[in-house]
């Protein structure tokens, strides 16, 4: 299964791949990344029909924010499940994501053992 | 009675009746009615000859001597001295002509015409010094009204004068209790201007707290995540460990070692990223002291554009704009005072979100409308020069003078002090000889422009 992971925080990547390194060595998932929301939209932009199953995205980043980017992928790929990941946990941010159709909404630091486990679920 | 007694009786007239009525006067007067009674007595008795007619002749020229006399010494007659050289000559030559007449009546007979014309002579004589001496004697009195009128002038300019005088004094005391008055305002006023300059720096640092926030809490997460995930990695290790040597994955191993040091590296420069954004906050609000110090511009304006974008973002959930980063590469440290140039950074930046933010708000932008605030560096013949371009709604024309003044805001009351570009300005040009400028065209943006020279 592929999943989108998008953050400006350019680590996030290492992070991940660390985290689900079992996972993305027994094939159960595939990670990619995107460093923008506009990134983002052109690697879904890119398969037709995209690959992706899931993404994930920060809220708060320059441009186009997760928020906005939620909207367009719900839009244009409405198959594709969003989850929200903010450094802000406020109640504005989570009724605007649940709003919009986001699955889940999680809060940093993210807790890896919830992550892992929404998918987990969704692989089964 | 003769001419001579009336001359005589005449000139006492005229004295009695220059007199007051002070009790010296009455003195005076008293004499002088004496006089006028015995010179009439003496002018009959003369005239209709009784007895020896000689006695009562000298007795007038002897009272008109008399007056005379009283008129040469005693000051309050001697404005009358004229009298005596007017009639002198009558009096004696009337005197002389009637012994003459009496003891020698053949030769006055004789030479009665010429006596008669000598006698009319010192009549004219007496008329004409009289009257003359009467002219002069007015034009004195007028001239000596106007020097008493010109004295009481005098006077009353002197009372004036003591009257200005006094109010001088009173409007200055006034002046003086105003002048401290206004010192003391004035004292009030600048303690004022610190606290107020001191609060935009609170407020400044008000503006970060969040942006801070947001910022140490990025690190501080990949430090917390980086560390658990190398954890879980040795673990790993020391599962294949367990296994006989045959069945370990030493690819695997080598793997876990690489993303191990990976790992620790990222701690350390995430860890260090915290500490900068402390220490930069420390700097922030440290309130003097500041020495200039080799700076990187290119960090600090990274730095602090991160801060305010952060910063807005955290306070204003609707806030969103782009920010461009343009930094010359290789850009020479200056020396500069780094938490103020921050400072005036932080200022211009938070200023051109907010410039595009409100355009964004306003709608009257174009539909395909992107908030962009761009911050360049570029190094310059003489020093480096730093941009702050926005494509907000920009300044109207009218107020582009006026925005450095202190106090000068176009933002709602209670959102900004109206301090921020004049201290801005004054950081830039007072504190580091440098300039700061403003370009502004109404509906495509703003740019400032700082330009900081290499010192000396």
């Amino acid at each position: 299964m592929k999943i989108l992971i998008v953050d400006d925080e350019k680590d996030v990547e290492l992070l991940f791949r660390q985290k689900f390194r079992r996972e993305i060595r027994s094939g159960a998932i595939d990670l990619v990344f995107a460093f923008s929301g506009s990134e983002a939209l052109e690697i879904l932009a890119n398969d037709d029909p995209p690959e992706v199953m899931y993404m994930f995205s920060d809220i708060n980043m320059p441009g186009m924010t997760g928020l906005e980017l939620l909207d367009r992928v719900k839009k244009d790929f409405p198959k594709i499940q969003v989850s929200m990941i903010s450094a802000y946990g406020d109640s504005e941010n989570y009724d605007k994501a649940k709003k919009s159709g986001a699955k889940e909404f999680f809060t940093k630091p993210i807790d890896f053992d919830s992550l892992r486990k929404e998918i987990n679920d969704l692989i089964n | 009675m003769g001419l001579d007694a009336f001359i005589i009786l005449f000139i006492i007239i005229f004295l009695r009746r220059d007199l007051d009525k002070s009790p010296d006067s009455q003195f005076w007067r008293k004499r002088f009615n004496y006089g006028m009674i015995l010179t009439i007595v003496l002018g009959v008795f003369s005239q209709v000859e009784i007895g020896i007619t000689i006695l009562w002749d000298l007795g007038l020229i002897a009272i008109f001597g008399i007056l005379a006399y009283i008129i040469y010494t005693i000051d309050q007659f001697s404005h009358k001295k004229y009298f005596i050289v007017c009639w002198a000559p009558t009096i004696i030559l009337s005197f002389l002509f009637g012994q003459i007449e009496n003891f020698f009546p053949s030769f006055a007979e004789s030479w009665m015409e010429v006596v008669a014309a000598i006698m009319v002579f010192t009549i004219i004589w007496g008329f004409g010094l009289w009257l003359f001496g009467r002219r002069q004697r007015k034009a004195l009195e007028r001239e000596r009204k106007i020097a008493e009128e010109k004295e009481k002038e005098y006077q009353v300019t002197q009372e004036i004068r003591a009257s200005l005088e006094l109010e001088v004094s009173d409007r200055t005391k006034d002046l003086v209790k105003q002048k401290e008055e206004l010192q003391k305002t004035l004292e009030e006023l600048k303690s004022t201007q610190d606290q107020l300059v001191h609060s935009e720096k609170m407020a400044s640092l008000g503006e970060l707290t969040a942006g801070i926030a947001h910022e140490i809490q990025n690190p501080l997460n990949f430090v917390n995540n980086f560390s658990e995930v190398s954890n879980e990695l040795i673990e790993e290790i020391q599962e294949e460990f367990a296994k006989p040597k045959e069945e370990r994955d030493s690819e695997l191993i080598q793997e876990i070692f690489d993303d191990l040091a990976k790992n620790l590296s990222k701690i350390q420069s995430h860890g260090k990223r915290a500490d900068s954004i402390v220490k930069g906050m420390l700097q922030h609000s440290r309130n003097s002291s500041e020495e200039k110090e080799s700076t990187d511009l290119n960090l600090l304006a990274d730095e602090y554009v991160r801060l305010s974008y952060h910063g807005l973002r955290a306070k204003d959930k609707s806030f969103n704009a782009e920010f461009e980063l343009d930094l010359e590469e290789g850009l020479p440290e200056l020396k500069v005072v780094p938490q103020d140039i921050g400072r005036v950074l932080l200022n211009l930046i938070n200023n051109a979100f907010y410039a595009v933010n409100e355009r964004r708000k306003s709608g009257k932008a174009p539909e395909d409308y992107k908030p962009l605030v761009t911050v360049a560096t570029k190094k310059k013949s003489s020093g480096i020069e730093i941009t702050v371009v926005d494509n907000g709604a920009g300044i109207p024309k009218e107020n582009v003078n006026k925005i450095f003044q202190p106090f000068f805001t176009t933002k709602p009351t209670g959102s900004g002090t109206g301090l921020g570009l004049s201290m801005s300005y004054d950081i830039i040009t007072k504190g580091h000889g440098g300039k700061l400028k403003v370009k502004s065209k109404e509906g495509e943006g703003t740019t400032f422009t700082i330009n900081l020279n290499e010192e000396d």
